[in-house]
C-alpha cells in the first residue's frame, strides 16, 4: 500500500468532512429562507448567522476539488467530466447563492428581496443536492471505460446512489441548520429552529443512512460499519440533547454523525476513489490515479503547515462572532438619502427623495 | 461548432469575464486598505469616509469574481479532462495552493473586515483588511504560476507520456511568472486608478453643477454645503482626494506595466518566438515594430500583408533590447516548429475528427496584432488621461463641461479593455499549443500539448453548448445587476454606504427589544448586517 496516495486519500476525505460540516449549515439556512423564515426579519437573522462565515465555508468545495486535482488528476478529470451537467447545475446554483447574499439587502423593495430569497433557497438545494449526488456517485461507481471516459451520454451517470448522496446531503443541511440556528440565534427562532429539529430529525438522517449502508454492503469493512453504528449513536444524541435543550452538544452530536457518515463511506471505498460500473477493471484507485510521489511529498509538506492554520483562524472568526444573533440586533434597513437626488428613490416608499439639492 | 471550439469559447468567455472582476477586486483592495491605514494614522474623516465608500463598490465587485472563479476551477475538469490528466502533477499543485493558502485567508479575513467594524481593535480591524489584500495578491501568484507553466513548461521530466513534476523550485519561480504576476497586479492597479478617477470626477463635477462648490476669483474653489446629508465640506475632500489617489495610481502603473511588459517580450521573443511574430503580423525577418500593417491578417498565408507605417529598431528592442538584432518572422518560424513538432497531428483517436490534419502554427494574426496594440493603447491612453486630469485639477476645480465628465466616467473602461485585451493576445497567441513547447527542452523532454487533444472526449458537443449559453446568459444577467447596483451607490455617495451620515441621529426611540421589532443600528453584536 502506498503511502502517500493514502494519506492524501485521507486528506481529501478530511476535505469534505469539513466542507460538509461547515457548509452543511449555510446550505441549510439558505434553503431554511422560504420555508422556516416567516418575514424578512427572520431572514434578516437567518442571513447574519453565517455572513460572515459562508464564503470561507465554500472554500473548502474548493481545496476540496482543488486537492483532487492536484493529487488525483485521473480522478479529478473523470469524476468532473462525467457528471458534467449536475456539475453545471451546482455551478448556477453557487453563482446565484453567493450574489444573492451579497445583493439581495442592496436594494430595500420586497420584489427584489424576494427574488434573491428564491435564488438563496433554491441556489442551496441544488448546490447540496448536486455535490451529495457527485459524492455517492464517487463511491458507488460510474460508467467508465479504460481511459476513464464516460459511456452513455449525457445522462449515463444515474442511479439511485444519486439520488440517495443528493437527498442524503440536502437533508442533513436542514437538521444540520436548524441546530446551528438553535445554536446562533435568540428569540423565537432559537425555539422553534429546536421544536424543529427535535421533530425533523429522526427522518432527515435516513437517506444519508441509505447511502452510508450501501457503500457499505458494496465495499465495506469491519471497522466502516461500526462507523455507521456509531452514526446512529450520535444521532439519538444530538436528538436526545435538543430535547433537553442542550444546544451546544446537539449541535456537535450531529458533527460527530457526519463525520462519522464520511468517515464510514471513504472508508469502505478505499482504495477505490471511483469504482467503474463497466468492468472492474477500469476501477480508478489511490494507486492508478495519484500524481507522482514528489507531488504528493510537497504537497503534503505545505498541508501539513496550511491546514491547520486554517482552522486556527476560521476557530478564531467564529470566537469573534460568537454572540447569538436576534431579531433584537437586526438594524432597521433603512436606504440612504442619496447625495444625487431626484433620480435616487425614497428607500420607504419608493417615491422620489424629497430634498432637493439647493440651486440646482 | 464541435466539441473543441465550443469549448474554447467557453472557457474564453468565462475567464475573460472572471478577469473583468479580478482586477478591480486586487486594485481596489490594496488602494482601499492605504486608504484606511492613512485613517488610522490620522484620524481625519474623510479617509474613513473613502474607506467606506470604496469599500462598499470594493464588495459589490468582490462577490463576482468570488461566484465567477468557481466556474473556472471546477472547468479543467468538466471540459478539459484531457488537459487535467497530462498536466496534473504539475498544474494541480498551484491550484491546490491558491485554495489553501489564498482563497481561505482571503475569504475568512474579509467576513472579518466587513463584520468586524465594532468586535474588534481598530488596529486589528485594519491588519484583516491587509491580510485580506495580500491573499489576493497570493492567488494571482498562484494562478499565474499555473498558467505561466502553461506558457513555458519547466521542472518536469516525461515519465510514461506525462509531465512529472521534479523541481518545484523551478516551477514557482519560472521567469515567466516572475514578469507576469508584477505586470499583472500592475495592470490591476490601473484599473483601481482608473476607476477612482472617473467616479471621483463624476462627484466633484455633480457638486459644481448643484451649485454647492463654487469657484472663487482667484480660480481656486470655494466648497460648500449642502442640505443633504452627506454633501459637506468634507465630502470635496472625499472626491478631490479621490481624484488624485486615482491618477497617481494609474500613472504609476502604467508604467509599472511598461516595464515588466518590456521583461515578458525579451521572453517572449525567447518562449514562445511565434507569438511575437504574430504580434507584429511580421512574415519576414527584421527589427521594425509596426505602428500600423494593412492586409488579411486572418489569413493563414501572411504574404499580403504589407506594414504601411514602421519604426525600424524598436522590434529589435522589444526583444533583445538593442535596435539591430533581426527578429525572426513568420515565414522563418513555420518551418522550425514543423521540423520539431510534426506537420500533422498524430492519428490519435484523442484528436477525433482532427487527427491526422495539418497544423496550423499561426495563431489568429488579427487577434494577436490587435490584442498587443489594444492592451498598450488603452493603458496608455488612460495614464495620459490621468496625467491631463491631474494638471486639469491642479487648483482643485473641475471643469464643467459635461462631455469631460463623461469621458472622466467612460475611461474607466480603458484599462479593463487592456487588461482582456492582453490576456486574449497571451492566450490565443499559444495556439495551436494549450501546453507550449519550452524550446530549451528537447528530445524525449519534450512537454507540449495540442489544444486539439486537451478537451474532455466524453463530453458531448451538446452538454458543452448548453453549459455555454447557461453560464454566457448567467453572467449576462448578473453583469447587469453588478452595473446597476454600482451605479445606484455610485451615485448615492459616501452616505450609501455610512447610513449614519444621513440619520446621525437616528432611531432613538427604538429601545424596546421585542423580538420582531427593529432594533438601533450599530450595536455590537452586528456591526454590520445583511
Ligand atoms: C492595464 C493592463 C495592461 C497594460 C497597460 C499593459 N499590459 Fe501587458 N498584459 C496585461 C495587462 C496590461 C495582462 C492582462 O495582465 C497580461 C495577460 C497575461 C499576463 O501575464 O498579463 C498581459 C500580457 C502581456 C504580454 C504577453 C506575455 C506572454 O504572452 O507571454 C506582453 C509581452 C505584454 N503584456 C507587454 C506589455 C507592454 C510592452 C505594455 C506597455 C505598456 C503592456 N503590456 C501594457
Ligand atoms: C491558470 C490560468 C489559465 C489557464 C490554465 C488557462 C487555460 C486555457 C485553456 C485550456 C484554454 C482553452 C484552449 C484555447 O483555446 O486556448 C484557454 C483559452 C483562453 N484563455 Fe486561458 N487560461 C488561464 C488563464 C486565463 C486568464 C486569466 C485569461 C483572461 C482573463 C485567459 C484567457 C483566455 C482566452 C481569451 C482564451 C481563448 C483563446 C482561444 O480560444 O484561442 N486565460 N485558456
Ligand atoms: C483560469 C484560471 C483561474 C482559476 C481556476 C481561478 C479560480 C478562482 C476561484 C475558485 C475563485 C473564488 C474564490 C473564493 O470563493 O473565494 C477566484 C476568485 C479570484 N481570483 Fe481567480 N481564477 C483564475 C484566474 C485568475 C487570475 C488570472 C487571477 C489574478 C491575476 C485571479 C485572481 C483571483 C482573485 C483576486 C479572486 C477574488 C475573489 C477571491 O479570491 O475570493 N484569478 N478565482
Amino acid at each position: 500500500m502506498e503511502l502517500l496516495p493514502t494519506i492524501w486519500f485521507v486528506a481529501i476525505a478530511v476535505l469534505w468532512t469539513g466542507y460538509l460540516f461547515l457548509e452543511g449549515f449555510d446550505l441549510g439556512v439558505g434553503m431554511l429562507m422560504k420555508m422556516f423564515a416567516r418575514n424578512n426579519t427572520d431572514r434578516r437573522v437567518l442571513l447574519n448567522t453565517i455572513g460572515p462565515v459562508w464564503d470561507g465555508n465554500e472554500v473548502w468545495l474548493l481545496t476540496a476539488a482543488g486537492a483532487t486535482f492536484a493529487a488525483f488528476p485521473l480522478w479529478y478529470a473523470s469524476l468532473f467530466s462525467t457528471l458534467y451537467l449536475p456539475l453545471l447545475a451546482v455551478l448556477a446554483a453557487l453563482i446565484f447563492r453567493a450574489v444573492a447574499f451579497e445583493y439581495r439587502g442592496k436594494v430595500d423593495s420586497e420584489r427584489w428581496r424576494n427574488r434573491w430569497d428564491w435564488a438563496i433557497a433554491v441556489g442551496s438545494f441544488v448546490a447540496a443536492f448536486g455535490i451529495g449526488a457527485a459524492l455517492a456517485l464517487t463511491t458507488t461507481g460510474l460508467p467508465l471505460n479504460g481511459n476513464g471516459d464516460r459511456v452513455g451520454g449525457p445522462m449515463a451517470w444515474f442511479s439511485g446512489y444519486a439520488l440517495l448522496g443528493g437527498f442524503g446531503v440536502v437533508a442533513f443541511a436542514l437538521v444540520h441548520a436548524l441546530a446551528f440556528l438553535a445554536l446562533k440565534t435568540d428569540g423565537d427562532v432559537r425555539y422553534r429552529a429546536r421544536r424543529w429539529f427535535v421533530r425533523l430529525v429522526p427522518f432527515a438522517v435516513l437517506p444519508m443512512f441509505g447511502w452510508m449502508v450501501s457503500v457499505q454492503f458494496l465495499s465495506g469493512k469491519p471497522w466502516t460499519w461500526a462507523l455507521v453504528a456509531a452514526a446512529v449513536i450520535a444521532v439519538v444524541l444530538a436528538w436526545r440533547l435538543a430535547r433537553a435543550g442542550s444546544e451546544g452538544r446537539a449541535f456537535s452530536a450531529l458533527g460527530a454523525f457526519i463525520l462519522c457518515a464520511t468517515a464510514s463511506i471513504f472508508g469502505a471505498a478505499f482504495p477505490v476513489v471511483i469504482p467503474s460500473t463497466l468492468d472492474p477493471a477500469f476501477n480508478l484507485t489511490i494507486s492508478n490515479a495519484s500524481s507522482s510521489d514528489y507531488t504528493l511529498g510537497l504537497m503534503s509538506i505545505v498541508a501539513a503547515v496550511g491546514l491547520p492554520l486554517v482552522i486556527a483562524y476560521q476557530s478564531w472568526t467564529y470566537w469573534v462572532f460568537r454572540r447569538r444573533v436576534s431579531a433584537a440586533h437586526i438594524p432597521e434597513a433603512h436606504g440612504f438619502l442619496p447625495a444625487i437626488a431626484g433620480k435616487v428613490m425614497n428607500p420607504k416608499d419608493n417615491t422620489p427623495a424629497t430634498s432637493t439639492p439647493p440651486g440646482d | 461548432m464541435d466539441a473543441l471550439e465550443i469549448a474554447r469559447w467557453q472557457f474564453g468567455i468565462t475567464t475573460v469575464y472572471h478577469f473583468m472582476m479580478v482586477p478591480l477586486t486586487i486594485g481596489l483592495g490594496l488602494v482601499v486598505a492605504i486608504i484606511q491605514t492613512i485613517w488610522y494614522r490620522t484620524g481625519k474623516p474623510e479617509y474613513l469616509r473613502m474607506t467606506k465608500f470604496w469599500g462598499k463598490l470594493f464588495l459589490i465587485n468582490f462577490i463576482m469574481g468570488v461566484a465567477t472563479g468557481i466556474v473556472q476551477e471546477f472547468q479543467f475538469g468538466m471540459a478539459w479532462s484531457e488537459y487535467s490528466r497530462f498536466v496534473g502533477d504539475v498544474f494541480g499543485a498551484p491550484l491546490a495552493l491558491e485554495a489553501l493558502l489564498a482563497f481561505f485567508v482571503e475569504s475568512t479575513f474579509l467576513g472579518l473586515w466587513i463584520f468586524g467594524w465594532k468586535q474588534l481593535k481598530r488596529g486589528v480591524h485594519l491588519a484583516c483588511l491587509w491580510i485580506a489584500v495580500i491573499g489576493s495578491v497570493f492567488s494571482a501568484y498562484f494562478i499565474i504560476v499555473a498558467n505561466s507553466w502553461m506558457q513555458h513548461p519547466v521542472g518536469v521530466e516525461m515519465i510514461d507520456g506525462r509531465p512529472v513534476m521534479t523541481d518545484a523550485w523551478a516551477v514557482f519561480t519560472n521567469n515567466t511568472a516572475l514578469v507576469a504576476v508584477p505586470h499583472t497586479l500592475f495592470g490591476a492597479l490601473a484599473v483601481a486608478g482608473a476607476f477612482l478617477l472617473g467616479i471621483a470626477w463624476y462627484h466633484l463635477w455633480r457638486r459644481r453643477h448643484d451649485g454647492i462648490d463654487v469657484v472663487g476669483k482667484d480660480g481656486k474653489l470655494v466648497p460648500g454645503e449642502a442640505a443633504i446629508p452627506g454633501r459637506d465640506k468634507t465630502d470635496y475632500t472625499v472626491w478631490m482626494t479621490s481624484l488624485r489617489i486615482g491618477a497617481v495610481v494609474a500613472m504609476i502603473s502604467f508604467a509599472g506595466t511598461a516595464i515588466t511588459g518590456d521583461l515578458q517580450g525579451k521572453l517572449m521573443f525567447e518562449q514562445q518566438p511565434m507569438k511575437m511574430a504574430a504580434a507584429e503580423a511580421a512574415c519576414h525577418d527584421g527589427t521594425g515594430f509596426s505602428v500600423l500593417s494593412v492586409g488579411n491578417l486572418g489569413a493563414t498565408n501572411c504574404e499580403d500583408i504589407v506594414a504601411v507605417i514602421e519604426v525600424p529598431g524598436i522590434l529589435s528592442f522589444l526583444a533583445k533590447g538593442d535596435f539591430t538584432t533581426e527578429v525572426k518572422g513568420v515565414n522563418s518560424l513555420l518551418g522550425e516548429y514543423k521540423e520539431k513538432y510534426g506537420t500533422h497531428l498524430p492519428d490519435n483517436p484523442l484528436y477525433g475528427e482532427r487527427a491526422g490534419q495539418e497544423i496550423q502554427y499561426v495563431p489568429v494574426m488579427e487577434v494577436t496584432y490587435w490584442g498587443f496594440r489594444m492592451m498598450i493603447g488603452f493603458g496608455g491612453i488612460a495614464a495620459f488621461a490621468a496625467l491631463l486630469a491631474l494638471w486639469v485639477t491642479r487648483k482643485g476645480v473641475v471643469p464643467g463641461s459635461k462631455w469631460l465628465m463623461r469621458l472622466a466616467v467612460f475611461g474607466i473602461l480603458a484599462p479593463f479593455g487592456a487588461n482582456a485585451a492582453g490576456w486574449i493576445f497571451t492566450e490565443m497567441g499559444r495556439q495551436p499549443f494549450v501546453v507550449a513547447p519550452n524550446p530549451d527542452m528537447n528530445g524525449i523532454d519534450q512537454v507540449f500539448m495540442f489544444t486539439a487533444a486537451a478537451v474532455s472526449p466524453g463530453v458531448s458537443a451538446g452538454e458543452l453548448m448548453t453549459s455555454l449559453v447557461v453560464l454566457t446568459a448567467i453572467y449576462a444577467v448578473l453583469l447587469v445587476v453588478e452595473v446597476k447596483l454600482l451605479v445606484k451607490y455610485i451615485r448615492g455617495g459616501v452616505a450609501s454606504a455610512m447610513p449614519e451620515l444621513g440619520h446621525p441621529t437616528d432611531s432613538k426611540d427604538h429601545h424596546d427589544k421585542n423580538d420582531d421589532g427593529p432594533a438601533k443600528s450599530g450595536n455590537d453584536v452586528l456591526a454590520f448586517a445583511y
